[in-house]
C-alpha cells in the first residue's frame, strides 16, 4: 500500500476481546487517527497467542506484531503478564531462529478505554519499525 | 486435527457489506469491498446493505441463507461488541449454526478511525472481511452444552453479606449451606457497637440476622468448617467441608457465594506509634466503645483527648511494590460518625482528625458535617510529611504539619490515638486455591468486570461478594451479596444452563502427553486419559475457560480454541497479509497449514 505521508509500515495486531479490543474499539468511535495498514485480530485472552501465529504473519509480510496485553487486568489469569511476556519470547526466538529482528515483536497491556495509548503504541511501533533494516526474507 | 486434503470441498459463505447509513460508506467503497470479496472462491453471495441489522436487511440474509444454502455468513459492518449476539441469532432463525457466523469489524476499527484516505481504508476493509471468510471458511458447527443445576448454593462466610445472602436464597426456595471458620456467626460486625450512619448496633444487626436464619429449615449453618474440596462444574459443584471435628462433609451445590470478608489492616509496630500505651486501630477503638456513645474510657482512665490519624494502611504510595494503594472507602464516614456521636454526647471531648482527603462520599457527607458542628478539628497533613505519634514522660504526643496552616507544626498531647485502618484481603490462600479464584492487584477477589458483571468470577457460577471482593462499608457489602443472590438465583431457578462451546480442545493424534497444557492451567480442565496405546490430554469443555493459556505451552500444536483454532488464525492471517506469501516451503517452524489465499491486493 502507498501513502502520501511516506513509508507506513503494516503491523497486525493481536487484541483480546474483553478488555484491549475495546480501546481499539474506543479508539474508531473517537475518530483517532492511525495508520490504516494497522489491521487487529481478537482473541480471548493475549496469553492464548500461539508465537508461530506471530511469526506467520511477518514472513507473510507484516513489518510488525503487536499483541495488546490484557495486562494485570486480565480476567481468566492473574500471571497473564508473564504468560504474555513468555509468548512474545517465544515469537522472538521463532523470528530469530529466521535471521528475523526481534524487535518485529511488541507487547504492551492496554486497558478497554487506552484508546489514546493505542493509537501512541501504533505511532511509536510504526516508527520503530520504520527505522529498521527491511524484514527478513524480504 | 488432520490437515484436510489441499482441494477440499469449497464452502458456501455468504457475505453482507453493511454501509451503516453512511457510517462505512463514507470513508469506505463498500460496492468495491463487495464486489472484490464475491471473487474469492468460498463465496458463493455477497451483498451491499444499507443497515445489516435492521429487521428487512436480516430477513433478506435469512433468505439467502435458505435459498443459497450458505454453510457460513459474514457480516462486515460495526464491532462484535455491538452485534454478535444480534446475527447469531438471526443465524439460528434461518437454520445455519450461529457459530458458522463471523463479524467483520470494519466500523470501529476501519471506517471510523481512517476517515481520511479511502482508498487505503477501503484496501483495510477488504482484508478484514477476507480473513473473517478464510476463518468461517475454517469454522464448524458447535452446539452449546445444555446443563442442569442444582437448587442448592454454599455460602462461605457467616459475616453480615453471607448471612443476607443466605436469608434471601432461602426466601427464593434455594437451598443454602453455609460455613464460618470461626465458631460463631456475624463476622466483624458481630463486634462493633453504634455503625454509622444510623446508630444501629453492630451486634444487634447481625443476631437479628442470625435469629432469622436459625428459623429457615432450608439454611444449614455449619461453623468452625472449611471448604476443602471442590470439583464438577457450575450448577452442579461437587464440594467437600471439614468441620471443626475433622468430620467430612460432601454436597452437592449449584452455585458458590463467596463471603469470606476482610482483614482490618493491622499496622507495623512503630507506625505512627502503633504498640504504644494509647495507640488502637479504629476496630479496636469500635470494640471499646462497645455500644456506648459518651465517656470512652482507656484502661480505667477517662478520655478527654482523642487524635484520629487517617488512612494508616490505605493508599500507600504504589513505588513500594504495596498492593495497599486503594482507599478502603468506609474509614473516614465510620470515623466522622464516631466522632460526631462522641462530640454530640460530649461537647468537652477534643477531638482531632488529622488527615490526608476526607471522602465521605453521598449521602455520608453529613457525618463529616455533623462532627465539624460537633467541635472536632481537622488537620490535613501531606503524604510525605506524616503525622509522629511518640510517648515521653508526660505522656503521648502528636506532631502534625497542618497544610492548611502553611506547614504549621501543631503538637497535641492526647490519652487516646486511634489510628484509622483501612480493610485488607483475608489471609484466604488455601480456599483460593480450592476455588481457583483469581485475585486483583490488591489482593481481593476479582469481578469478571467491574461494570458491567459485578460479583461474577470468571468461574461460572463461583460470586464474589461483600468485602472479599474490595473495601465496602456495611450497606455496600449488602448490597453485593444481593447481587450475588439474584445471580445465583437466577441460575439455579431456571433448572439448566447453556455453556459457552468456544473452549479449549485437544487433537489426540498430535498429542503426545507432556502435561504441559495441565500445568498451564488454573481451572482444573484437563486430564490425563488413555487414548490406543499413549496417554493424551483430554480437556473438559465444561470447565475450560477458552482464554487459550494452554495454547502456546503445546510443542505439538496440538491445543488450540474452538472458534481460534491454529488452522483458522493461520488462515486469517494470510488472507489479510500485506504482501502475499508465495514463499512455497515456508519453514515448518511456523505451522503445518499450507493454505495460502491467493494473491490480491485490495483497492
Amino acid at each position: 500500500m502507498t501513502a502520501e505521508h511516506g513509508y507506513r509500515p503494516k503491523i497486525l495486531v493481536f487484541s483480546t476481546n474483553a478488555i484491549s479490543d475495546m480501546a481499539i474499539d474506543l479508539a474508531g468511535s473517537s475518530h483517532m487517527d492511525y495508520s490504516p495498514t494497522v489491521q487487529t485480530i481478537a482473541v480471548p485472552c493475549s496469553s492464548g497467542v500461539n508465537p508461530r501465529w506471530v511469526a506467520r504473519a511477518i514472513t507473510d509480510g507484516f513489518d510488525g506484531v503487536f499483541i495488546a496485553a490484557d495486562g494485570p487486568e486480565c480476567s481468566y489469569l492473574s500471571d497473564c503478564v508473564d504468560r504474555t511476556g513468555r509468548v512474545v519470547q517465544q515469537a522472538q526466538e521463532l523470528l530469530r531462529a529466521q535471521g528475523i529482528d526481534p524487535a518485529r515483536v511488541k507487547t504492551a497491556a492496554l486497558c478497554s478505554v487506552c484508546s489514546e495509548p493505542f493509537v501512541n503504541h501504533m505511532k511509536q511501533f510504526g516508527k520503530a519499525l520504520a527505522a529498521l533494516p527491511s524484514a527478513g526474507g524480504k | 486435527m488432520t490437515e484436510p486434503a489441499k482441494e477440499e470441498p469449497r464452502r458456501r459463505i455468504g457475505v453482507v457489506v453493511c454501509q451503516c447509513g453512511g457510517n462505512i460508506s463514507d470513508y469506505v467503497d463498500t460496492e468495491k469491498v463487495r464486489s472484490e470479496i464475491a471473487k474469492e472462491g468460498d463465496v458463493v453471495s455477497a451483498r451491499v446493505e444499507m443497515f445489516a441489522c435492521s429487521d428487512a436487511a436480516q430477513q433478506n440474509s435469512i433468505e439467502e441463507i435458505k435459498s443459497k444454502k450458505l454453510d457460513g455468513i459474514v457480516i462486515s459492518s460495526c464491532s462484535p461488541k455491538l452485534h454478535l449476539s444480534t446475527f447469531r441469532a438471526m443465524s439460528s432463525r434461518a437454520g445455519l449454526n450461529q457459530y458458522e457466523y463471523t463479524q467483520a469489524n470494519i466500523r470501529e476499527q476501519c471506517s471510523w478511525a481512517h476517515t481520511h484516505d479511502r482508498e487505503a481504508a477501503t484496501g483495510k476493509a477488504l482484508r478484514l472481511v477476507r480473513a473473517a471468510v478464510a476463518k468461517t471458511a475454517k469454522s464448524e458447527p458447535l452446539e452449546k452444552m445444555r446443563v442442569e443445576t442444582t437448587p442448592q448454593v454454599l455460602v462461605i462466610g457467616a459475616g453480615v453479606a453471607g448471612l443476607r445472602a443466605a436469608l434471601s436464597l432461602s426466601d427464593m426456595g434455594i437451598t443454602v449451606h453455609m460455613i464460618d471458620s470461626a465458631d460463631h456467626p456475624g463476622g466483624h460486625v458481630g463486634r462493633w457497637g453504634t455503625l454509622f450512619p444510623n446508630n444501629k448496633v453492630g451486634k444487634t444487626v447481625v443476631d437479628g440476622l442470625v435469629q432469622d436464619v436459625r428459623t429457615r429449615e432450608n439454611i444449614m449453618l455449619y461453623l468452625k468448617t472449611e471448604l476443602v474440596e471442590k470439583s464438577g462444574r457450575v450448577g452442579a459443584f461437587n464440594v467437600k467441608l471439614r468441620t471443626g471435628n475433622g468430620a467430612a462433609i460432601p454436597l452437592q451445590v449449584g452455585a458458590i457465594v463467596v463471603a469470606t470478608g476482610f482483614e482490618p489492616y493491622a499496622p507495623q509496630s512503630g507506625e505512627f506509634g502503633y504498640g504504644l500505651p494509647g495507640v488502637v486501630t479504629l476496630p479496636e477503638f469500635k470494640e471499646l466503645l462497645g455500644s456506648r456513645s459518651n465517656k470512652p474510657t482507656y484502661e480505667g482512665k477517662e478520655v478527654r483527648t482523642v487524635v484520629y490519624v487517617y488512612c494508616v494502611g490505605s493508599r500507600e504510595p504504589a513505588e513500594a511494590g504495596n498492593p495497599r494503594t486503594y482507599c478502603s472507602r468506609y474509614c473516614c464516614s465510620a470515623t466522622s460518625h464516631v466522632a460526631s456521636v462522641l462530640g454530640a454526647a460530649d461537647p468537652g471531648l477534643h477531638q482531632f482528625h488529622l488527615f490526608r482527603d476526607i471522602r465521605t462520599y453521598g449521602k455520608y457527607e453529613t457525618m463529616y458535617e455533623h462532627a465539624l458542628q460537633s467541635g472536632s478539628v481537622f488537620l490535613r497533613y501531606d503524604e510525605e510529611n506524616r503525622p509522629t505519634v511518640e510517648r515521653d514522660a508526660k505522656g503521648l504526643v502528636v506532631r502534625v504539619k497542618d497544610r492548611l496552616m502553611a506547614g504549621e507544626d501543631v503538637e497535641i498531647r492526647p490519652d487516646l490515638v486511634v489510628l484509622v485502618t483501612g480493610m485488607v484481603p483475608r489471609a484466604n490462600e488455601a480456599l483460593t486455591r480450592v476455588l481457583k479464584l483469581p485475585l486483583g492487584q490488591d489482593g481481593f477477589y476479582r469481578e469478571a468486570h467491574v461494570k458491567l458483571r459485578p460479583v461474577e468470577t470468571v468461574i461460572d457460577g463461583v460470586f464474589v461478594v461483600g468485602a472479599s471482593q474490595g473495601p465496602k462499608n456495611v450497606a455496600e457489602s449488602v448490597t453485593s451479596a444481593l447481587a450475588g443472590v439474584s445471580k445465583a438465583g437466577a441460575l439455579l431457578l431456571k433448572g439448566y444452563v447453556d455453556l459457552d462451546p468456544l473452549v479449549a480442545r485437544v487433537d489426540p493424534v498430535a498429542c503426545e502427553w507432556c502435561g504441559e497444557c495441565l500445568k498451564a492451567c488454573p481451572y482444573g480442565a484437563i486430564e490425563e486419559v488413555t487414548y490406543g496405546d499413549k496417554q493424551v490430554a483430554q480437556i473438559s469443555p465444561i470447565l475450560c475457560k477458552g482464554e487459550g493459556g494452554c495454547v502456546p505451552v503445546c510443542a505439538k500444536q496440538a491445543v488450540s480454541v474452538l472458534g481460534y483454532t491454529n488452522e483458522q488464525m493461520l488462515s486469517m492471517i494470510d488472507a489479510m497479509s500485506p504482501g502475499i506469501p508465495g514463499k512455497a516451503g515456508a519453514p515448518s517452524l511456523i505451522g503445518t497449514t499450507s493454505r495460502k489465499v491467493p494473491v490480491k491486493e485490495g483497492a
